[in-house]
């Protein structure tokens, strides 16, 4: 009786992994074994790590995630140091994560205005006197704005982590003479790292398949694993060949999650 | 060679919401001595400490160390160091690491860490656990640890912020015999917090009764107990029975309409007081012999004495410890000698009190 009751509640969650994480996966892996033609075949693998073109994107799309994953790093961890010493830090978070609620192609939309030859950023440098920049579509406008839409996702956990270490750890440190560089390289940091670890997963993966910022931000001269996905979907129909991408993003992602693991041999966050 | 190494100097301590945290403060600790700073919690004793470890700035006042002024120095640069109340150790490094912290930050030489951090932690007598994570430690050994991190940096002075509340009651008695024994072997200065007065009794050397910001009374422990300055400090110090009374003449005090003879002069003839009697004072006898007649209302067992609630024909509450058990609702009688009653005068100060006992006292 206690136990039928029991596997009610279970229910949902087992349908929601069934339907939405097993099938989808397994259907990916499923088509990543069949050509343009419908017939089963290897050749997607062989043509991914054979052809130049898809290793070179391959390496092109986990160089940008590494550098969006790196410049959001360096920005949260600051923010996150001075929101949590706030007095009303849970205000000054929440105005951190208020862009997430602006659907990303408005933001896409928003940067062209901005960034564009005769956007805001070229007429403040009319007004100094610097000439016009070409900054839309370039690797490092991509970059920025990828990093831009991600910090939010990087700062939250952070954030948390910060804020769950009791202040005496702080004053600890300090009272064993500790600088404040030191505390935050011996304490502070080693004691985020939890915090820092799933900023990472919740930030690199997305990153690596980024596609509508690629195109229209990076427009178009940015091909990511991302946007050959898209490619082969919605433009050549080669749906063989982009679940064979999916499946390397996918095994990406689980390496990636294995790296950023942390080891607790006894030890508490 | 009894010399001042911390002193706090008409230290004020308001928070920007207007409450006084502490009111003219002035403490002076030598030397190798033990201090306790004894309160309620919110009395501002924890203040005091966190004024002399830096991690919080005095209003107004002057905090000296070795006669130095430290209003403005950064607690990392005090040459004293902090027992925490949750202990604080860093569970991102496992024992060796944090008691070594203090050395690693000040660049001391790998071979002389590790001699210092084996010494430290034989002295709390964990040595086998350096490899131990601290989640790994029970509640003793955290504390132990605590200890061994604080006295690595060799400070003149530990500051211990309640450091066995967080115990059972067995272990706090043995910390107790510990702490004091470790603090005459390193022969620093101790200054220890608690609310907890049998803790303060035990250890001190000297102790500093507060409440609301204030310095009531200090003094030694056998002093604070017998000679308490006020009905509070009487009342927080041990148990009492604290009965209204009049002072008639010297060595002549009145209560519940009998005069008695006591120890205490320098009152004005007839000037009201509080007469305090500790429950392991008064002896329990028959009605007749006894000075005053109470009717037994309720006993506890304590295991060593048995805890005895009786009134008196006015009212009053008496608490009477007795190694024999009485029968309940029996009226018996309380024998008391002059030197077992204290006197104390409604708002006396300090300074007063203490010049009023050395008038009569020898």
């Amino acid at each position: 009786m206690k136990r039928s009751f029991k596997g009610l509640f279970y229910t949902p969650y087992i349908l929601w992994l069934a339907m939405f994480v097993i099938a989808p996966v397994a259907l990916i892996i499923y088509y990543s074994f069949f050509d343009i033609h419908h017939q089963f075949t290897f050749s997607n693998y062989r043509v991914f790590f054979e052809s130049g073109t898809y290793l070179t994107m391959t390496a092109n799309s986990v160089l940008y995630a590494f550098l969006i994953t790196v410049i959001s790093i360096l920005i949260s961890y600051p923010m996150a140091l001075v929101i949590s010493k706030l007095k009303h830090r849970d205000l000054w978070i929440l105005l951190v994560i208020l862009p997430t609620w602006i659907n990303l192609l408005l933001k896409a939309y928003a940067f062209i205005g901005l960034l564009s030859h005769d956007g805001l950023v070229n007429n403040l440098f009319g007004f100094f006197g610097i000439p016009a920049q070409q900054m839309l579509f370039t690797d490092t406008s991509f970059i920025l704005v990828a990093a831009y839409i991600q910090i939010p996702f990087m700062i939250l956990p952070i954030y948390n982590s910060m804020t769950d270490i009791s202040d005496s750890y702080i004053r600890a440190s300090s009272d064993l003479g500790a600088s404040k560089w030191q505390t935050l390289t011996k304490i502070i940091i080693p004691m985020t790292m939890p915090g820092i670890k799933s900023g990472i997963q919740i930030v690199f993966i997305p990153s690596l398949s980024l596609f509508m910022l690629s195109r229209l931000i990076g427009g178009n001269k940015i091909i990511t694993l991302g946007t050959a996905v898209e490619e082969h979907f919605l433009t050549t129909m080669n749906w063989g060949m982009g679940s064979t991408i999916g499946v390397v993003l996918i095994i990406s992602m689980v390496v990636v999650m294995l790296f950023t693991n942390t080891k607790r041999k006894g030890r508490r966050s | 060679m009894s010399n001042t190494i911390v002193e706090l100097k008409d230290v004020y301590k308001t928070y920007d919401d207007g409450f006084t945290a502490l009111k003219d403060i002035s403490i002076k600790l030598n030397q190798g001595e033990f201090y306790t700073l004894l309160g309620p919690s919110g009395s501002g004793k924890t203040t005091i400490l966190q004024a002399i470890a830096g991690f919080t700035e005095v209003t107004s006042g002057e905090v000296l160390f070795d006669g130095k002024r430290i209003n403005d120095i950064p607690a990392n640069q005090r040459q004293l160091n902090t027992v925490f109340q949750d202990y604080a150790l860093f569970p991102n490094m496992n024992v060796f690491e944090n008691v070594a912290f203090g050395l690693v930050v000040h660049n001391v030489k790998k071979a002389e860490i590790e001699q210092r951090v084996h010494d430290a932690l034989k002295m709390v007598q964990l040595e086998k656990y350096a490899t131990r994570e601290i989640s790994e430690l029970s509640g003793g050994q955290q504390q132990r640890i605590a200890i061994a991190r604080a006295i690595i940096n060799r400070p003149k002075v530990l500051l211990l912020d309640e450091p066995l509340s967080a115990l059972d009651a067995k272990l706090r008695k043995d910390m107790q015999y510990e702490l004091r024994e470790l603090q005459q072997q390193l022969g620093i200065t101790f200054l220890f917090v608690t609310h907890d007065q049998e803790e303060a009794l035990a250890m001190s050397d000297e102790i500093f009764v507060m409440n609301k910001g204030e310095i009531l009374q200090k003094g030694d422990p056998v002093d604070i107990y017998d000679e308490p300055i006020n009905h509070f400090v009487a009342d927080f110090i041990g148990e009492s029975n604290i009965i209204p009374g009049k002072m008639v003449a010297d060595y002549q005090v009145a209560f519940l309409g009998h005069q008695f003879e006591c120890s205490d002069a320098g009152m004005r003839p007839n000037e009201p007081v509080e007469v305090v009697i500790r429950p392991e004072d008064l002896v329990i006898t028959s009605p007749e012999k006894g000075k005053i007649q109470v009717k037994v209302d309720t006993q506890l067992f304590r295991g060593d004495y048995y805890e005895i609630l009786a009134y008196d024909e006015q009212g009053n509450e008496w608490l009477i410890h007795s190694t024999n058990a009485t029968k309940d609702d029996s009226v018996v009688g309380l024998a008391f000698g002059p030197t077992d009653m204290h006197i104390m005068r409604y708002n006396e100060s300090e300074a007063k009190f203490n010049s009023r006992l050395e008038s009569y006292e020898d």
